[in-house]
């Protein structure tokens, strides 16, 4: 696999006595969608504020496609590159429009500031993100799906290969947790690169390509979903009992989480060959 | 691609087949810059025509297009009065304006704190500061170099609050408020201590400068001012683009490949430049900074491509008319023109105060 994104012993923190994350590698390939997934502090925002240069290395490198992105200047990174952070805020009043045309500034010039062409790509996010109804509306009267997408659709307008997201999902309601990644997944098939924060390692696992589990700012584990999602990963990466199942719908890993009041359970009522998921609601269903 | 429903455009686009040249701005601005144009000439003519000389509406157009009969038994009068006490005055309450307005939005906008304001943070207080020293100190100062003096007074206030608030990201508006309180209060300790030991009559003359005031106005302190708006105005209007981007937060901004910090510095000294001009050639008037971007918003939405220009509009429409009602309300004296804009613009910051919780 040629490795479009490749990170190279990046070390990275906001003081310089503890670094979140330290001398880490990884190659991420063209096209592919990647889920960086880890316990809260575990340094995963960290490293995609590290990928898109909001944050200065103190040691290694990152390069888009050969290129080391801190040498590249401002704009010509930007034309590559877009950034989605975690629970934006638009300003009062800014319409959906407004709001994805700012993806063209990277595009513009000090006297070009408008052109056909600017105007014909923020139809097309627009449209992709199935918002055209909603372009003349305030982005705060929208629902918090309609407002995730409308950002995903001012970085869609930015027309860059990489997309780099911070929990895309976050405050959503699950409906449009689905909604946005369903998304992201249209803009994977169409080529884009797509790299996120997970919370759900479940959605994780439906939706990426690879998944990188990362603690104390440091990898884990990396590869398809199938060899990430495992009980042992999980149970280092996260310090949590899990069970790990079939996606009934997917067929990718699904992880169950065990918990205190799950264990009690599950040494009373489980059998002995599996399928704990319909094991207490048949129990139940027998006993009464 | 099918594009489906045509977008109606809320947008005007300003583009040449010939040049690489294109401007974009809200529907709504065209209408509501030619309202307010409108309305700042009725109240211009209104205003030359106001005072203890009386003279008639039509006989102000008459003399300022020099299209009074010179039989007319007061032309001369007319002219003096029209052309050397109102005129000026007045134009420079439009531009001082028109500065303080721009310079409201550019902060409000770099800062995303609805409640930054020349006046309000200090950078005014700075700028007066300096000011009067040099008025003080230097009794025959030629007015042009005022301004120079106050951008120097108002940067060192701008980059105080700079190190104390702004570079650690995003600061609340409260928090940035009460460092501009803190800076103001400082500052006015400083100006009481020069005032105590100044000449009497300069301190009487830098109490009515300090309040705001567009008394006493020349045509070279129109000229000293228009100077600084010709050059920063421009600036200012097309880095609009930047502004927007920089109100979407840091991360968004940087990540459309703005460079966030070269650019929030350099819109800084736009709007501190804009300031201190003002304030050099009337004072510290408050309260315009704030209350214009914030009507303008509502009027044309947030895009500062068309927000600071009629920003600047509105500015200067208020200003006009706050001298205007100066010189009315207890005529033959005369209001300072801050005060009228405090009376209106404190119980505003209060609401918006309230509002920011």
């Amino acid at each position: 696999m040629n490795s479009f994104i490749h990170i190279e012993n990046l070390s990275l923190s906001y003081d310089n006595d503890l670094m979140i994350v330290h001398q880490l590698n990884l190659q991420i390939s063209k096209g592919t969608m990647t889920a960086l997934v880890g316990p809260n502090g575990c340094g995963k925002s960290t490293l995609l504020r590290g990928l898109s240069r909001l944050l200065k290395p103190k040691q290694g490198a990152v390069y888009l496609d050969g290129q080391n992105i801190h040498a590249m200047k401002a704009r010509d990174l930007a034309q590559q590159l877009g950034i989605l952070p975690q629970s934006p805020t638009a300003p009062e009043g800014l319409t959906v429009h407004e709001l994805v045309a700012q993806g063209r500034y990277p595009h513009q010039s000090w006297f070009q500031q408008w052109s056909h062409n600017d105007e014909q790509i923020v139809q097309e996010a627009l449209v992709t993100t199935n918002l055209t109804m909603f372009a003349d509306h305030p982005v705060d009267t929208l629902s918090g799906g309609q407002r995730q997408r409308a950002w995903v659709a001012m970085a869609l307008a930015q027309q860059t290969d990489v997309l780099l997201l911070d929990e895309p999902t976050t405050y959503l309601d699950l409906a449009y947790q689905m909604d946005v990644l369903d998304l992201l997944d249209d803009l994977n098939a169409k080529g884009h690169t797509i790299i996120m924060v997970l919370h759900d390692l479940n959605q994780a696992a439906r939706y990426a390509d690879t998944i990188v589990a990362l603690r104390g700012g440091q990898i884990v584990a990396q590869g398809t979903p199938e060899q990430v999602m495992t009980v042992e990963n999980i149970l280092q990466v996260f310090g949590l009992q899990a069970e790990v199942m079939t996606d009934p719908i997917t067929g990718t890993p699904m992880c169950v989480p065990i918990g205190r009041r799950g264990s009690r359970r599950k040494t009373r009522l489980a059998p002995s060959n599996g399928r704990y998921l319909l094991t207490p609601v048949m129990h139940e269903l027998e006993r009464s | 691609m099918n594009v489906g429903r045509p977008l109606k455009s809320t947008w005007l686009t300003l583009r040449f087949r010939k040049l690489p040249f294109s401007y974009r701005i809200d529907r709504r601005v065209p209408l509501v810059a030619l309202l307010l144009m409108a309305f700042t000439l009725m109240v211009l003519i209104f205003s030359i025509s106001y005072g203890a000389y009386d003279i008639s509406p039509l006989e102000v157009i008459q003399t300022i297009s020099g299209t009074l009969p010179q039989d007319h038994p007061d032309y001369r009068n007319f002219n003096l009065v029209v052309h050397t006490f109102r005129l000026p005055r007045i134009i420079l309450a439009f531009l001082v304006g028109a500065a303080l307005a721009t310079s409201g939005a550019i902060m409000q906008g770099i800062t995303r704190n609805p409640l930054a304001d020349p006046y309000l943070l200090g950078v005014s207080g700075g700028a007066a500061l300096v000011a009067v020293a040099l008025i003080v100190w230097l009794k025959d100062l030629p007015i042009s170099l005022l301004p120079w003096g106050a951008f120097a007074g108002a940067l060192l206030t701008a980059g105080t609050i700079y190190i104390l608030a702004l570079k650690q990201g995003s600061s609340s508006p409260v928090r940035l408020i009460l460092i501009g309180v803190a800076l103001g209060s400082m500052i006015g300790a400083v100006l009481t201590v020069m005032l105590l030991f100044g000449d009497i009559n300069d301190v009487q003359q830098a109490y009515v400068w300090l309040t705001g005031s567009v008394y006493g106005t020349r045509w070279e302190h129109v000229q000293a001012l228009s100077g600084w708006l010709l050059v920063f105005l421009p600036i200012a209007f097309f880095m609009a683009r930047s502004l927007n981007a920089l109100n979407l937060g840091d991360e968004t901004a940087q990540g459309l490949g703005l460079r966030v910090e070269w650019q929030r510095g350099a819109l800084l000294i736009v709007s501190v430049a804009l300031a201190a001009a003002a304030v050099a050639v009337a004072g510290t008037i408050g309260f315009v900074g704030l209350i214009a971007p914030h009507v303008t918003r509502r009027l044309v939405g947030p895009s500062h491509e068309g927000l600071l220009p009629v920003s600047a509009l509105f500015g200067g429409a208020l200003l006009v008319l706050a001298d205007l009602i100066g010189r009315w309300v207890i005529a033959p004296g005369e209001l300072p023109i801050g005060i009228i804009t405090a009376i209106v613009g404190a119980p505003y910051f209060l609401y918006l105060l309230y509002r920011s919780r």
